[in-house]
Formats: structure tokens, C-alpha cells, sequence
């Protein structure tokens, strides 16, 4: 086989393309946000500015999408690590604020139980299993919100990188993690709902969820989450620590023999990018009111690492640009001809490996290398 | 006009009927046995009975239509002619047919005919009266299922019709049978203890279920210690060996897993394995295989028993050719890029998918099983092997050993082979590569084609088939060890097999999730599978 690293070195230029895009980008994503928000709460139905609750969700929901595709994205684009089951570690983090929103249901549920939520009567357990203790309180869901999907990857990680499984066989190992555990929540003997998952959550911290206020303030929590995982990603990418992982993905055995110890920073680089997906599923499931083994599905997984290819891998702000415009589209295309959408991002697979390798933040980049190259060229012929 | 030829037709073929002497009533009947049933139409149940059992051993043979009908409750009699016949109701629709000759009679009006009685007396007797017959019939299966029947109902009068047949019978199997259950009598009632323990002894070696269960019910009401001794060691023989066929299953089942596996990567082996090419659009080629079979049914309905060996090799040649187009169009573009690839294939199989469910329709499809591939080969009583799943354990490796030999012994493998290893000394050498690369991965292709044909017997055909054998043929063909055709072989078979055996364990979910890890850990331990390839072509 074609060794991998040839493949890395031939691409290392991708690399540090557009990472000046940041900040322009974190003030562009909070003037949106803002005048979303306000659009949505200060003005009536009729208004020409007012925005629909629907339309916030949406938003939410797709920066949500964003986030994740941003953790891909730190692996992906600056550590190679192509990781094939994302997906799993959002639904984790999905789950675990499941878990809280369902315990606030309480005695609201169909069958009224204080205690056991309805799929749990229905199963006819006695009592709360002990992994579901203490999802009751906000602070402690949300340290299992990164504590879990970090653990896992931290363990998964430790594991591979250590035996220095690379490339397409980790690939398709975190395939098959992420179906083994798809399968594994489809059972009601986990205590996770089963099939159905978790759902008909009422409210979050004591507001209701059905409430536009509410909607909004989700909105700008994940646009604040995705801005400070931006900021902090690239903190991270631009110090040393950073050098040091686009050097392992340009070429990982150089790096070693440098002395540097490559697999613990490929598993902190991966446990960080598991948390940032866990947060974003954890967003992602008070907006859109349900989570189930569906998330789990590897082709999720693969979903998000398309819409890094398209954005551009190793570029930041292209991963989320690439996570809305693909689900921008899918939004419009399933509304309206829904069989044609598979077609659109089958073709997009293949057209964006072909002929844009680099995404669509490499075209960008590369169309303002000609442009500026032109205007020197123009320039010299005057001079 | 209409009414009258028929009455002509029935009259006509009554005149037939009683002609020809080798149809049965009037010429073999006594004529003694023709006016007792009459005396049925008179419908006194304890008349009935008395007549029934009037009759003549000899004449049982010809009776049994008129038995049979009369236990269903389908008896009828015409109340002019006082001629008996048979009235089958389904549905809404009566049809009426001669008892005997079975020909189709003109309807007849409610209040014309009458239906004969039958109490459960009757029912009882006339069904003894059946097992027997069958006892003695002609064919050896049917004897010996008429001799399971009386098995699960054992009386001392049966048991002496049997002894008696014991002496006439020929075949191994039924007089085997006959043993089992003159044994069980004599472990039930024989006077002397010695009989007892000898045939509690040798029932200790049967198999029938039922066996079992009778002599736990003779422990129950014996208490002489040797008697209960004997049981105690032919339960235990009988659960050993019970245990032994029961493995045995499983063991068959993980086979048939395992070449379901085998049939699932072993195309995949090629691509991924020696060509390096993340294939994931391998299940959709099998897919395609599948939906060519359905379609080939489609075309030929009327010969489904020949519908697998068209499907067969046009299965390779449809995947065969669309797996070459991706090659040309895609694939070639993006060698040495082995994640690029994975998405590019990804994007194709989302199109196939969607293109099928397209044309198809998202539906699952019937794809219908030839006559000779249903059926199970029954070995002993509790353990037989479905003919399907032991087909395609013997087809999937055949398919092997014929990739095998394409490989090894032709000028294409040995082509394959040499790019594989190393595709620039190969090109200098004069091997045009781009041809190699096409027609490795046409034959990867076409044979997860023919894998399609196969599995299209197991399971439902729809747009979703590929992806459910996806990630199992990557586990298998990584478990393996990449490149390495021999270690797909036992990769498979011991997947399958372990899953099998994990099963009763957990449950068919849970064992599965197992295996997954198992393999994850694995591949932590030794990333280049159970067998890795050594030496230069390894890098």
C-alpha cells in the first residue's frame, strides 16, 4: 500500500490557509445571531424583520452541527485522524442531556411517576438504575456532558494510539464503535429508552422549552459555544502544542524520532474534540426535543465529515461554513424533492474528492492567491 | 338448457364411473359393505359407529377418502338418491365432489343434501383407524411419521399392532422405530425388572423427544433402585448426547454465519485488501447482485428453479461492469489518497442506494427460494441442517477456492498480484497497470455481485442490504489480515462461529456488540490482523 504519510506530505500545505478568518468570523456569527434574536422577540408575527421560532431552531440546530463538525475538524484537518464515529460522542453528550431533561419532567409524564420516567413504568422497573442517579442536577449532567464522551475517547484513544493504528484502520475502528453502540442503545435493557430514546422534555433550568424566549436563549448559548471553541481551538493550534500536532499529521514518524511523544498528544487532541462534540450534542437536544440510537448511525458519522471536506479540512471557520451550507441545503432539498437529496450529497461526495480537494475554503483561498498574482502581473506590466 | 346438459354430465359420468372396474366403490366394495353405508344416511351416531366398525380390515384401503371426510365433518348424503358426497367449504364457496373418484359435482341446493354425524367417538375411532393404515403404508417416510403419531399417543393395543408389523418390516429406519416403541412399553409395564432395565438400556441411546419425556414419566412412578438406576444413566446418555447434536447446531449455524461473512468480504478482500482501495461502496454492489436476482426472477417466472443460475453470472457481470465504471471514473483519480477514496465510494454508494430505491421502490422485494434449495436434511430426530443455509456454506466456498485459483494459478492473478506488491516495478516490467486496476476491481465488484444472488436467499432484498454488510466484511477482511485471502477465510468462520456460540449466552444484540469490541481490541493489539503480511509486499 501507498504509505499514508506520502498522501500528508503532498497536502501540508492546506494547512494554516485561513486561520486569519477567525475573529472577522466570531463577530459575523454574533451580529447574526443578535439580530436573529432580536427579530424574533421585539417584533410581531407580520413584521418584516420578525423571525419565526422555527427559523431560531433551525439555527440552533445547524450551529450545533457546526460545533461538531469543528471537532472533526481538529482531528481531521490537523491531526489526520480521520474518525469515521463522531457521531457517537455527540449522541453521548446528547444523552447525558437527555438524561437531565427527562428527570425534570417529573411527575408530568404520562404516567405520572415522580420518579422513573414513562418508558421505565412502561418496562415496569421498580427503580432508577444507578447510572441514572444524579442526572436530576444541571451541574452534574453537565460535567457527564464532557465527562463521558471524554472518557470514552480517552480510553478508545489510549488504546489505538498507543498500538499506533492509523489511517483507514482507525477509521473504520471508530465505525465500528459507534455501531456497537448503536446497537447497543437500541436495547431497553440499556434503561435508555430503547428504540425511541429519550423525549417530551418539558423544560431546562425551570424555563419551557416551547417558549420563544427560551429558543432564543439556546440559540445564543451554542453561537457562544461555538465562538469560544473556535477562539480556544485556535489558541491551541497556533502554540507549540499545535506545531507539534500538524507536524504528527504532515508526518508522524519524523515527529517521533524527534523525540516527541506523539500518541499522548493525538489522545488529548481527540479527548478534546470528543468533549467539543459531546457539548454540541448536549445543545443539540433541547432544541431539536428528542435523541435517540438513530444518532448513533454511522452514516451520521460520515455526514460530518463531509461537510468538513466540503468547508475545507484544517481550516476552522471552513468546517462551519461547510456544516451550514451542506444542512442549509439538505433542509431545502428534503422540503423539496426529498429523493433527489441522497443523489446531491452522493455527487457532492465524489465532485468535492475529485476536483476540491482542499473545500471550499481552499478554492477561496486559492482564487485570492491568482487574484492577488493577476494584480501584481497587471502592476509589473504598467510599471 | 344449460341445467339439463349438466345433469346429462353428472348422470354420464355416474354411468362411467360405475363402468370402469378399477375405480373402487361397487367393483371392489362388497356389496354387503356398499348397504351398510347406506346406513349412515340414516344418521343414528351409535348405528354409526356399529357400521364403521363392521367393516372388513381388507376394505379400510379404499374407505380412507370417506374417513377422512367424515372426521373433517364433510360428509354429506343426497337426500333423493341417498348418495354420499363430499362437500368442501372455503370461504364462502361449497364445492361438491363424488367421495371416492373426487370428481366435481353439480351444486346442490341446502335442502336437497344432509350432512352425516359424526360424534368425537367416532372421530376417535376412525382416526386409530387411519394411524394404522398408515402403519402399513407403502412408503417407508410415511410409515415412519405414522409411527411419530402413535409415539406421542401410546396405548398397550397399538404397541401389539406394531409388535405384530415389527415381524413383516424391512426397512432399518422403521424398524428402528418400531424398537423405540415396544421398548418404551416394556419400560413401562414389562413384568420382570430385568425386561424393564434392558429396555430402559437401550432406550438410552434414542433420540426421539419423545423418549425423553416418557421415561421421566416412568422415574416419576417407578421406585425399584435398579429400574431407577437404569433411567437415571439413559436420561444422562440421552442428555450427553443431546448436548453433543445441540453444539453441533451451533456449530452449523456459526458456519453458515461465517460464510454468509465469507460470501460478504471475500469481494472486498480484493479491493480493499489487495488493492488498498477503501471500498465503501462494496455493499451496494452486493445490493446489486440481489436486485439482479429479483429481476432475473422477474423475467422468468415460470422457471424459477433454473432463476439462480442465470442470476449467478449476471450478477458478476452487472456488478462486475459497474464496479469497473467506478474505477475508470473515480477511483483512479485518487490512488495513494486511501481517505479521499473512502469518501468518494461513500458518495457512490449513497447514489446506488438512492438509485435503487429510485427504480425498486424503498421497499423490501420477495426474492423467491427454488424448490431445491428448501427443505432441511434431517440427520437424526433433533438434529437437521437447512438445505439453503448448507447450499451457500458449500457455494461461498466454492467461490473461494475459484478466486483462489484465479489468483494463484492464471496470468490475471498473477498481474494482480505483481501491481499489488509493487505497482512501479510492475509498470516498468511492462504490466499495464490501469487494465490491472480495472479488472481487479471488476472481479472485487462482480464477486460481491454473485455474494448479492447468494444472500438474496437469506434475507430481505431492499436499498439497505449493502449497508447492514458493511462494516462486518471491513471487520473480516481487517481481522484477517489485509491482503491475505486465507486469513478472510478464518476470520469469517470464526466470527461467525463465536457469535454463534456467544448467543444463548446474551442474546443475538449483545453478542454481536461483543464481537465488535472484541475486534476493536484486537486490532489494538495486532494492527495488521491475524495474519499479516510478511516481507516487502508488507510496506
Amino acid at each position: 500500500m501507498i504509505s499514508f504519510s506520502n498522501f500528508l506530505q503532498a497536502r501540508s500545505s492546506v494547512s494554516s490557509a485561513s486561520n486569519g478568518a477567525v475573529l472577522p468570523f466570531v463577530i459575523l456569527l454574533f451580529i447574526a445571531t443578535l439580530s436573529c434574536a432580536l427579530g424574533n422577540l421585539l417584533f410581531d408575527a407580520d413584521s418584516l424583520f420578525y423571525v419565526s421560532t422555527y427559523t431560531i431552531t433551525l439555527l440552533g440546530k445547524y450551529l450545533c452541527y457546526a460545533l461538531l463538525a469543528l471537532a472533526v475538524d481538529i482531528i481531521w484537518g490537523y491531526c489526520g485522524i480521520l474518525s469515521l464515529g463522531h457521531g457517537a460522542f455527540f449522541a453521548l453528550g446528547g444523552y447525558a442531556m437527555g438524561m437531565y431533561l427527562m428527570r425534570q419532567i417529573g411527575d408530568r409524564g404520562v404516567y405520572g411517576n415522580p420518579e422513573l420516567p414513562d418508558f421505565m413504568v412502561f418496562l415496569d422497573w421498580q427503580q432508577l438504575p444507578w447510572y441514572w442517579q444524579g442526572f436530576d442536577q444541571f451541574w452534574f449532567a453537565m460535567v457527564m456532558v464532557a465527562l463521558v464522551p471524554g472518557l470514552l475517547a480517552f480510553v478508545f484513544g489510549w488504546l489505538a494510539f498507543r498500538s499506533r493504528v492509523t489511517g483507514v484502520y482507525l477509521s473504520i475502528i471508530t465505525q465500528a464503535l459507534t455501531y456497537a453502540l448503536l446497537l447497543a442503545f437500541f436495547r431497553n435493557e440499556m434503561g435508555f429508552g430503547g428504540n425511541n430514546g429519550l423525549t417530551d422534555f418539558k423544560d431546562i433550568l425551570g424555563y419551557s422549552l416551547q417558549a420563544d424566549s427560551t429558543r432564543v436563549a439556546l440559540l445564543i448559548t451554542t453561537a457562544i459555544a461555538v465562538a469560544l471553541v473556535l477562539v480556544v481551538s485556535q489558541l491551541i493550534l497556533k502554540s507549540r502544542m499545535g506545531k507539534v500536532i500538524i507536524a504528527i499529521r504532515d508526518t508522524e514518524a519524523r515527529a517521533r524520532f524527534l523525540g516527541y511523544r506523539t500518541d499522548r498528544y493525538k489522545v488529548w487532541l481527540f479527548v478534546y474534540s470528543a468533549v467539543i462534540a459531546g457539548i454540541a450534542g448536549a445543545l443539540y437536544v433541547p432544541q431539536v426535543g428528542i435523541i435517540n440510537p438513530g444518532e448513533f448511525a454511522p452514516l451520521n458519522s460520515i455526514e460530518i465529515v463531509v461537510w468538513v471536506a466540503i468547508g475545507g479540512r484544517g481550516t476552522l471557520v471552513g468546517a462551519i461554513v461547510g456544516a451550514l451550507l451542506v444542512n442549509y441545503a439538505k433542509t431545502r432539498f428534503t422540503a423539496i424533492m426529498p429523493e433527489v437529496w441522497l443523489f446531491a450529497l452522493g455527487g457532492l461526495f465524489v465532485l468535492v474528492t475529485l476536483f476540491l480537494p482542499k473545500g471550499l475554503a481552499g478554492l477561496a483561498s486559492d482564487l485570492k492567491h491568482k487574484f492577488i498574482a493577476r494584480n501584481t502581473k497587471n502592476q509589473q506590466v504598467q510599471n | 338448457m344449460r341445467h339439463f346438459l349438466l345433469i346429462c354430465c353428472v348422470f354420464f359420468s355416474h354411468y362411467l364411473y360405475a363402468a370402469q372396474p378399477t375405480v373402487v366403490t361397487s367393483s371392489v366394495l362388497s356389496v354387503q359393505s356398499s348397504e351398510r353405508l347406506q346406513k349412515l344416511t340414516q344418521n343414528k351416531l351409535k348405528q354409526s359407529l356399529k357400521v364403521l366398525q363392521a367393516i372388513p380390515s381388507a376394505e379400510h384401503k379404499q374407505l380412507l377418502p370417506l374417513y377422512q371426510a367424515l372426521i373433517k365433518g364433510q360428509l354429506y348424503f343426497i337426500k333423493s338418491s341417498g348418495q354420499l358426497i363430499k362437500v368442501v367449504k372455503t370461504g364462502n364457496i361449497k364445492s361438491y365432489s363424488e367421495i371416492f373418484s373426487a370428481k366435481v359435482l353439480e351444486p346442490q341446493a341446502k335442502k336437497a343434501i344432509k350432512k352425516v354425524r359424526v360424534n368425537n367417538k367416532i372421530r376417535v375411532y376412525l382416526r386409530q383407524l387411519l394411524a394404522k393404515q398408515a402403519l402399513s403404508a407403502a412408503d417407508p417416510k410415511a410409515r415412519l411419521l405414522a409411527l411419530r403419531a402413535v409415539l406421542k399417543d401410546l396405548s398397550p393395543q397399538s404397541v401389539l399392532s406394531i409388535t405384530e408389523l415389527r415381524l413383516a418390516e424391512k426397512n432399518i429406519e422403521v424398524q428402528q422405530m418400531m424398537d423405540v416403541i415396544i421398548d418404551i412399553e416394556r419400560a413401562r409395564n414389562a413384568p420382570l425388572k430385568l425386561d424393564k432395565i434392558a429396555a430402559i438400556d437401550r432406550l438410552g441411546e434414542s433420540l426421539e423427544p419423545q423418549v425423553r419425556t416418557e421415561l421421566v414419566q416412568i422415574q416419576a412412578n417407578s421406585s425399584a433402585p435398579k429400574v431407577l438406576k437404569a433411567l437415571e444413566k439413559a436420561l444422562l446418555s440421552i442428555d450427553e448426547s443431546r448436548q453433543f447434536f445441540g453444539y453441533l447446531d451451533q456449530l452449523f449455524f456459526g458456519l453458515s454465519l461465517g460464510s454468509v461473512l465469507l460470501l460478504a468480504a471475500i469481494g472486498l478482500a480484493i479491493t480493499f485488501g489487495m488493492m488498498g482501495v477503501i471500498n465503501m461502496a462494496h455493499g451496494e454492489m452486493i445490493m446489486l447482485g440481489a436486485y439482479t436476482t429479483y429481476v432475473v426472477q422477474l423475467l422468468m417466472p415460470n422457471f424459477i428453479e433454473y432463476s439462480l443460475w442465470v442470476a449467478v453470472p449476471l450478477a458478476f457481470v452487472v456488478a462486475g461492469s459497474v464496479g469497473i465504471l467506478i474505477e475508470r471514473c473515480v477511483i483512479r483519480f485518487l490512488h495513494g489518497r486511501p481517505l479521499e477514496t473512502l469518501l468518494a465510494t461513500f458518495g457512490i454508494s449513497l447514489i446506488l442506494q438512492q438509485l435503487v430505491r429510485s427504480i425498486f421502490s424503498p421497499l423490501n422485494r420477495q426474492v423467491e427460494s427454488p424448490q431445491w434449495m428448501s427443505g432441511s436434511w434431517e440427520i437424526n430426530p433433533i438434529f437437521s441442517l437447512t438445505l439453503n443455509r448448507l447450499y451457500i456454506l458449500a457455494f461461498a466456498l466454492l467461490v473461494f477456492f475459484a478466486l483462489l485459483f484465479i489468483l494463484k494459478k492464471t496470468s490475471l492473478g498473477l498481474n494482480v498480484r505483481a501491481v499489488s506488491q509493487n505497482r512501479a516495478m510492475a509498470k516498468a516490467l511492462g504490466i499495464r497497470t490501469d487494465r490491472v486496476d480495472a479488472m481487479t476491481f471488476g472481479l472485487g465488484s462482480g464477486i460481491a455481485g454473485i455474494a448479492g444472488v447468494a444472500l438474496s436467499q437469506l434475507t430481505n432484498v431492499g436499498p439497505n442490504l449493502g449497508q447492514a454488510y458493511i462494516i462486518d466484511s471491513f471487520m473480516v477482511v481487517v481481522f484477517g489480515g489485509v491482503g491475505n485471502l486465507f486469513g478472510t477465510l478464518v476470520a469469517a468462520f470464526s466470527l461467525g462461529i463465536a457469535n454463534k456460540i456467544l448467543e444463548p449466552m446474551t442474546g443475538a444484540v449483545l453478542a454481536s456488540i461483543f464481537v465488535l469490541v472484541f475486534i476493536i481490541l484486537f486490532i489494538q493489539k495486532r494492527p495488521k490482523g491475524l495474519f499479516p503480511q510478511k516481507g516487502r509486499a508488507a510496506e
